[in-house]
């Protein structure tokens, strides 16, 4: 398995949600990818974003500016 | 074959929503069922197709575009998730059954009761019925934006004036006009639009959908997998989830996304165009042939490409079966699902033939089918 270390994890509501994160990130350059939600948040089985905390500002900036629909954000080892 | 029932469905499809559909079954996923690349490709795909459909139809957020097997699906989940014990419902003699039977059924099981705005002969309405009709406990008027059976289209931006005026909500069936009729929810006031993805949009059969509009909140039709909230024991709240329980059909939506970007890439006017043109080369042809009779309202191209017509007192699934094995011209013959229509025009025991046009056709085609009547006429 990969090492585990600190992540940003960005949780939704919907994966229609999701799917618009991720489309607004890929055309904004924003980085991370989508993953399986880490079970430490919640025994669901949707879908988050997860990228490196140092740069959560630059996503929370996409979240307001943009009115992204999230769920919230953790930023946990994983 | 020469296919005019294109009403039932579009025979011919454009090649992308085929090469859509193939690529989608050669290697795709379950939407919202993991986060590996084919699940990810489906939801991609699934989400691609509701912004298409969020912009076709004028609807600001692809949340609240919900995929469903079809129109009549789209109708039940409205028209069942929207009303209670008391309140009334008006709607319109024009009415297939996927909202007549839904709209009896809650007449039978929760005391909701209905009124319709009746059509003339020709198969119009008077627009003051609606505003007649209106009872302080009315919730909504539900109505299809043409005629399956005349092609007579209702005027929805007055109907939906007269929905703002009072605070009712405003449901559409737009199974014969999505695609091929420019609709717009916000200036045409709809509340929730339903549409099929096999008829006007060209996609494949088993995808339609609705658009909701903002502060319009529907009732789960169905509730169980959604992919997320997996141990909450209740249905997700968040459009589209909380409407589209168990797998979607992706191969599907993956061909009606294709079909949205044909309609996208060939403009609906260019379309609505064509396929009047090619109605009314045939309605020109017929309507001054002895023993001909045409249903339905021409004078204004603001109407479904849809000829409806009777051979003197010929039965019509007769005339529809002379038409397939003799002439190779496939129409639809009979009562259309469209009892209360029927029922206006006078034609409840002999049905009506039902020419259909779509963009694919050709004038040629036409011309035979004008001769084919004349020939079965004389």
């Amino acid at each position: 398995m990969r090492e585990k270390k600190l992540r940003l994890i960005i949780t939704f509501h919907t994966t229609t949600d999701a799917m618009a994160f991720e489309k607004h990130c890929l055309a904004a350059g924003l980085p991370g990818r989508l993953i399986p939600v880490p079970t430490s948040i919640t025994a669901g089985c949707g879908m988050s974003w997860m990228a490196d905390p140092a740069d959560r500002a630059a996503l929370e900036d996409a979240i307001q500016k943009d009115a992204l629909k999230v769920d919230a954000l953790y930023e946990v080892v994983h | 074959m020469i296919y005019l029932d294109n009403a039932a469905t579009t025979y011919h499809k454009p090649q992308q929503v085929i090469d859509a559909v193939v690529s989608a079954m050669q290697g795709m996923g379950n939407s919202s069922r993991g986060s590996h690349s084919g699940a990810l490709k489906a939801a991609r795909t699934v989400y691609d197709a509701r912004c298409k459909a969020a912009a076709l139809f004028g609807c600001d957020d692809p949340s609240r575009v919900v995929f469903t097997a079809n129109s009549t699906e789209a109708l039940n989940i409205a028209i069942s998730g929207l009303f209670a014990a008391g309140d009334h419902i008006i709607s319109t003699d024009l009415e297939h059954n996927s909202v007549l039977r839904p709209l009896y059924r809650l007449q039978a099981e929760q005391g909701v009761s209905l009124d319709f705005v009746r059509a003339d002969k020709q198969g119009c309405v008077d627009y003051a019925d609606f505003e007649r009709l209106i009872r302080p406990e009315t919730k909504a008027i539900v109505c299809n934006h043409a005629s399956n059976l005349t092609g007579n289209m209702l005027d929805l931006a007055r109907i939906g004036a007269v929905c703002k005026a009072h605070g009712l909500l405003l449901i559409v069936d737009a199974s014969q006009t999505a695609g091929c009729v420019p609709i717009d929810m916000k200036s045409m006031g709809i509340s929730v639009l339903c549409f099929t993805g096999h008829k006007g949009l060209y996609g494949p059969q088993g995808t339609g959908g609705m658009c909701i509009a903002e502060g319009v909140e529907i009732r789960p039709f169905k509730v169980g997998g959604s992919g997320v909230q997996s141990f909450s024991k209740t249905q997700p709240v968040q459009y589209p989830t909380r409407l589209e329980a168990g797998t979607l059909n992706g191969h599907g939506i993956a061909g009606l996304s294709a079909a949205f970007d044909f309609i996208a890439e060939t403009g609906v006017e260019t379309i609505h165009a064509k396929e009047i043109a090619l109605m009314r080369r045939f309605y020109e042809g017929v309507k001054d042939v002895d023993g001909v009779t045409v249903y339905g309202d021409f004078s204004t191209d603001a109407r479904a490409a849809i000829v409806a017509l009777n051979i003197k007192d010929y039965e019509s699934g007769e005339v529809s079966d002379e038409l397939s094995e003799t002439y190779g011209i496939a129409t639809r013959p009979g009562a259309h699902c469209a009892p209360r229509m029927h029922e206006a025009l006078g034609t409840v025991e002999q049905g009506a033939v039902r020419f259909s046009f779509s963009y694919f056709n050709r004038s040629d085609e036409v011309d035979a089918a004008v001769a084919a009547v004349k020939e079965i006429a004389e």
